[in-house]
Formats: C-alpha cells, structure tokens, sequence
C-alpha cells in the first residue's frame, strides 16, 4: 500500500494514502475535537458529513483551513492542530452555534453528557458576541412514545441521520429544508410516531446534545412507590447490570447485577425480580416452537415455514411489521422477555401475594427505548391495565438513583427475590449479539436430541461481525443458524428470506449495533465501541459463573410449567406468552 | 407541513410510474424524476412524493429533504396567475421589497402561498435581465416594469 509522510504538529508520521488528517493524529495521540465526526470501528460505523467545522487544522501552504475529518493526508503535508489561526476559528465556529442554541442547560435532559456543554466548556467560552441581535430558530417538540426531538437544540451534525439511514435502513430522518431552517425531521415533518421509525433509538443514542433524548418515565415509577395501595415489583433486563456501572465511574464491563438489586430495593420496590428469568421462558416457549417447525418441515410438511425468527426485540418487529409485513408469520410468536415477565406477574404472581392486578404496577429496566412502546401495545394490557406499566432505560434509572443520593459504588450485593428472580446463564446472554439463539440452541439441543449437551459455549455464534452463519450439529442434523444485528443487517437477511434464497432454520436478530448490550436506552458510548466490547464480555462472565447456564435447567421454570402454565406452547402459554403481528406499512390511498 | 390534502387518481400513480421506470427506477435519479413530475404536475403534493418513494425506494423522508431543499420544487400549485417579484440586487435597490409588502398585503399572502381561489400565487426571483426596468414584476409571462408600490392594486385589478 502506498504511504505518505507528513507531520501534525511538528511529529513526522507515515501512514497509507488515503487517512484522513483526523485518524493520522489520533495515531500520534492527537485527539482533534468535533461535533459531528464519530465513528464505530468494530461495528463499522462511521459519520463525515464535515458539517461542523469544529475539527479545522492548519495545512501550511493552503488558503483554508481543512477539516481534518474529511481531508485525506498527503506526501509533505505540514498540520497544525493547534495554531493560534486554528483556535480563533474553532472559536468562532463554536460561537455561531452557540448563538442559535437554547441556553437551558440547568433543565436540559443531556446536561452533564451533552458533546456541545463540553466543547463549550473545552474551548472556553464565556460569551456569545452579537448574541443579542442573533435570532435563534425554534421548532415543534415532537413526543412519541419513546423519543423526544426537540430540534431547537439540533446542531445539524447529522449522526442520527446516517444511523437512521445508512446503520438501521430505516429511513424516518432526514435533513430537510436549507438554511436557517434546515433541521433533521421525518416526511413532511410529521411526528415521529407517524413516521417508518422503529424506537430503535440509535438516534438518541448517538445525538450530541438535548435534541433527541427518551421520554423519562421515572416521574410515573416514583409516584406508583409513594401511593401505600400500590405493591411495586420491578424487571431489569441482562444488559442493564453491565452497563449501569459506567454512569457511576465504573470501567466499562463492570458487571453491578448485586449493587443494582440493592439500589433498587432502597428506591423502595417491593419486590425486586429479574427480566433473565422471562429470557428462560422464551427460551421454552420460542425453542418450543422451533422444534416444532423444524420437525414439521423435515416431515414435508409445507405450512411449517422456515426460518423462524426470533421476537424478543421490540424495534426489529416494529421493524419487520413496517417493512416486511408479507413476512409476519416467520417470526416467532413469542412475546418478548419484557412481556412475557409482566403477564406471569400480573397473573400467577398477583394471584400467589394476592394483590389485584390493578394494583401491582410492573416496572422495567431495559436497556432499551423501543421497550417503552411495547409496553404500551394494546394487545399487552387487559381491560386497559397494562402488563407492564412503565419503561425505563438504564440512563433514567442511573438518573433516579443518584436522586435518590444512593452511593451505587458503595452498596453491599442483593440477591433477586423468588420466585420471578431466578435465572440461569443462558438468560444472562440475552443481552448480546447472537446470545437469544446461542440460549435456544443449548435448550433445543438437549430437548431434540435427548442428549446432554457437553459444550455449552458456542462460541462460533458471538462476535460483531454484522451479519453471521454457523452451522451446529443437532446430532447428526446441520441446524442452520444466522445473526444479525442493526437492522440494516436483518435486513440483508430478510430479502434473502423473501426470495426464497434463505438456507437458515432460524435466524436471531437484534435491532442495535451490538445487540442490546448497545441498546438506545443504556449509557452513551460517545462512539467508543471498546465499550460495546466490555459490556458484552460482562455478561458472557456472568454466564460462565452461573451454576446453571440452560433454560430447561431452571427450577422456577419447571416448577411455573408444572403450577400453573402446563407445558411449553400448551393453550395456557399461548393465551399468556405469545403475541401476533400486524401489517403496519403505510398505505398510499388511491381514489380509483 | 405545508402541503394541501390531495387524493391521487388511478391516471395520476400511472403517470408517476410511467415517470419513474423511464428513469429506470433508478434512486439516482431522484431529482430527475421530481422535476419531470413537477413538469406534469405543476407541483409535488405529499402524495405523489409518496408513490415516487415506493417507485424507486428511497425513504420519504429523503424525498422530502431533497424537494424542501431545492428552491424550485414546490409543494403547493401555482396560481393561475403566478406574481413573481424580482428581488435581485438591482431591483431590490430601487425597493422591490416594498412592492413585494404591497402584493403580500392585497393578496394576503406570504412567500411560496396561493390564494384560496387558486387566483394569484406570489413568489420571489433573482433577476430577469431587465436590470434597467427595476424593480420588476412578473406576472404569468407578462412584466412589469419600474414599479411602485402604489402601482399594485391597479395591476391586480387586470386580472379580476
């Protein structure tokens, strides 16, 4: 590969054609500040639009100052990263922004993790010149059920529009109109919620500043802990207990499961339960199912289509019932973890403390924004009450336990309470890519095969990589397994499906880069994927020091079968765990 | 959202179709497609976008950046008379902004509107190269030159 020699502030580097000025740098240890560059490596992401001029450098010899993201190295090239001609710029660039910027910061949801307070506060500013004449655009808020886009405070940095476009393939953003009043918006600026959008909340988890943030449910969650008639039981999902840590100045991949029990259980929940043992009911209930397909298929029989496709994450079937809506009776007709939790509490539960439905308010931890939707379907609620009752992400938990002025880092470990808070590790994995099918197959294996399984790792399963294939041997039978994560990626994979061309049994998708470990709703990783990494290898180290890591293995999964639901995909189960989808493509109306 | 509720006739999707696959649905051609709808149409109301959006898969959302973005896409229809005042540097100078307040004042209307009855539609332009008749005012093909404010009650009153 050609290389080209230059120096960034006085330090020689070689480096291939073709890098740009800013990764150069960050090879000499050069950190140069931006707004709107961000990039992914492992997942490989990556966001230019050289919109926000905050990286400018010097490049001797040159009229203008360069953006650094998107101008490439070349032979001799002299940078300066930090001139005095360089900072004056970043200066004033910063103060245009600013100038058409709310100031509320003391309010503002992203203070204190807001990119735009930090570079402020970075480049020293103190003072906005010609702000009193400056005339500052102001649009609608727009609140969905999951998303809040408050675009007065959109600095035009356009991530959220490569991970809506070109990461999810979703296509409800995109920059519209010019100038003053351009800005990130759906068609025709209608809300989101009548948008193709998911509540995948990439966008939120990527947006620099207040502009897009989730809708804060922990208002509704303390006034259902301050009313006596209501008994409050909380569900927090895998992913949550490797990230929650990071907001109180863990490292990345510290896994808190003991100290957020305790937390959770001083924030005055009644009970405090476990969304991994709802992951080992899918397990029963979609494994149950895949089985019966499989077995089905193999006798010739043609109704029992394949691939089965997993139904845990709420932004992939808002997804698929949007997009491939021709499709809807491949997946899995499992509820999700969160669903299947708050119907067995609001049933076998309520019955077995002997509280009213109505008054037990289910509350969930999830890693997750389009969660907050799901929760709100009307088919998961009975006579308007629903199964579970609020939402909350792991940044709005975090947020209400430093309310509460819990000292997380200092807190003892809690155990889950019975029975609803007992797991195994095959439920723990739930929260990373490839860790929902990885679960199934431990438990399909031994139920198809009557077989111990000797190696439960399937370690060819995990990973990154966007879209994956493993083939595993059902004793004797090469079970076809395929993963992908970002929607993009199921994508691909669903238009094979749709032509017929699929060759996979089954296929695991998860809408978020990463799985759910990279969920919209968990700690912001300002575009570090090491810590996606991190968070992932937490939970396969849960797994591995659980005593039991398959979901048949549960004994308050054997027992709920025996008490109360029968036997997996019995009428009962139907009734309570699975769900149907709809077509939600919308629909040009044409007068004939 | 500045565009009025229309219901497309079977001739009308035909026609997009028939517009889109000349440009062999291509997404590339996106800005092609809308100024040949614009051409036909006179206009690029929600729905047509929608069809053009399911035509050459590009998400809406896109379809409508890209129409917001460029000045000559249009999501309202022209008046049947289109006033178009320029507002170059030569006519602005000799204070076309004042004629542009009148004819904003006796239509009712802002920028890039049209009246109710389809009437008169107002718009801005840059420069017609009558430099030396400014501030000039179009009106469908026909111009106006070195207007006053007070000019513009009595050219209205042609068109009534």
């Amino acid at each position: 590969m050609e290389k080209v020699k230059l120096t960034i502030d006085n330090k020689p580097i070689e480096i291939p054609k073709g890098t740009t000025i800013n990764k150069a740098a960050r090879q000499l240890g050069i950190e140069i500040p931006t707004l709107c560059y961000m990039q992914l490596h492992d997942l490989n992401i990556e966001n230019k639009p050289a919109g926000c001029r905050i990286c400018v450098v010097e490049v001797q010899d040159r009229r203008n100052l360069a953006p650094s993201c998107a101008t490439n190295c070349e032979e001799g090239m002299v940078i300066k990263t930090h001139s005095t001609r360089v900072l004056n710029a970043r200066r004033t660039v910063m103060e245009f922004i600013l100038s058409d910027h709310p100031k509320d910061c003391l309010i503002c949801p992203k203070s204190g993790n807001c990119e735009l307070q930090t570079m402020a506060h970075q480049l020293g500013i103190r003072e906005i010149p010609g702000e009193e004449i400056a005339s500052t655009s102001t649009y609608r808020k727009d609140t969905s059920p999951s998303i809040i886009r408050d675009l007065d405070k959109c600095i035009l940095c356009r991530r959220c529009e490569m991970m809506c476009n070109t990461v999810q393939t979703v296509g409800a953003l995109s920059a519209i109109n010019r100038g003053f009043m351009a800005t990130v918006a759906p068609a025709f600026e209608q809300n989101l919620e009548h948008s193709t959008c998911t509540y995948c909340g990439q966008c939120v988890a990527v947006c620099p500043t207040g502009a897009l943030t989730e809708v804060d449910h922990t208002p509704d969650v303390l006034r259902a802990l301050a009313d006596p008639a209501k008994t409050v039981i909380v569900q927090t999902a895998p992913a949550v207990r490797a990230a929650l840590g990071e907001l109180f100045g863990m490292e990345p991949g510290t896994l808190v499961t003991g100290k957020m029990v305790t937390a959770l259980r001083e924030l005055g929940f009644d009970y405090v339960f476990d969304t991994d043992f709802a992951a080992d009911l899918t397990i029963m209930e979609e494994g149950t199912e895949l089985l019966d397909r499989l077995k089905r298929h193999l006798n010739g029989d043609r109704s029992a289509r394949l691939p089965i496709l997993t139904s845990c994450c709420p932004g992939w079937v808002n997804f698929f019932e949007e997009y491939y809506p021709d499709l809807k009776d491949i997946p899995s007709t499992a509820k999700s973890p969160q669903q299947m939790f708050g119907a067995i509490a609001k049933t076998y539960f309520a019955d077995k403390i002997n509280v009213s439905r109505k008054d037990l308010v289910v509350v969930s931890i999830m890693p997750c924004l389009a969660k907050k939707y799901e929760c709100q379907r009307e088919e998961f609620s009975s006579d308007g009450n629903r199964d579970v009752d609020f939402s909350i992400s792991t940044r709005e938990l975090a947020a209400f336990i430093k309310q509460a002025n819990i000292d997380l880092n200092n807190l003892k470990n809690g155990e889950f309470d019975a029975p609803l808070g007992e797991s195994t590790g095959a439920g723990v994995i739930f929260g990373a890519t490839g860790g929902v099918i990885e679960a199934a197959c431990r438990t399909a294996y031994e139920i198809f095969t009557g077989k111990k399984l000797e190696r439960i790792d399937f370690t060819e399963l995990r990973g990154l990589e966007g879209v994956r294939a493993a083939t595993i041997d059902f004793d004797g039978l090469p079970l076809n397994i395929g993963i992908a994560h970002g929607l993009g990626n199921a994508r691909n994979l669903l238009d094979e499906v749709r032509s017929g061309r699929s060759q996979f049994h089954a296929i695991e998708v998860m809408a978020c880069p990463g799985g759910c470990i990279g969920g919209g709703g968990q700690p912001l990783h300002h575009g570090n994927s090491e810590i996606i990494k991190a968070r992932a290898a937490a939970l396969y180290n849960e797994d591995r020091g659980k005593p039991l890591r398959k979901s048949h293995q549960n004994p308050f999964i054997i027992k709920l079968y025996e008490e109360f639901l029968g036997k997996p995909n019995s009428e009962k189960a139907h009734h309570l765990l699975h769900t149907k989808y709809f077509d939600k493509k919308k629909k040009i109306i044409v007068k004939q | 959202m500045s565009s009025i509720k229309i219901e497309l006739r079977q001739e009308d999707v035909n026609k997009i179709k028939e517009i889109c696959s000349s440009f062999r649905n291509d997404p590339q051609e996106l800005i092609n497609v809308l100024h040949k709808c614009q051409e036909h149409f006179g206009y690029l109301p929600a729905e047509i976008q929608e069809v053009i959006s399911d035509e050459l898969e590009v998400p809406l959302a896109k379809v409508y950046g890209v129409v917001t973005f460029y000045s000559f896409f249009t999501m309202t229809p022209k008046g049947k008379h289109p006033v178009s005042i320029c507002m170059g540097t030569a006519c602005y100078v000799r204070g076309a902004e004042k004629v542009m307040d009148e004819f904003k004042k006796e239509l009712g209307l802002q920028v890039g509107q049209t009246t109710k009855d389809g009437k008169f539609s107002l718009s801005s332009l840059r420069c017609v190269g009558a430099c030396g008749l400014a501030p000039v005012v179009m009106i469908g093909d026909k111009t106006y030159g070195r207007v006053a404010p007070d000019d513009v009650r009595n050219i209205l009153k042609e068109y009534e």
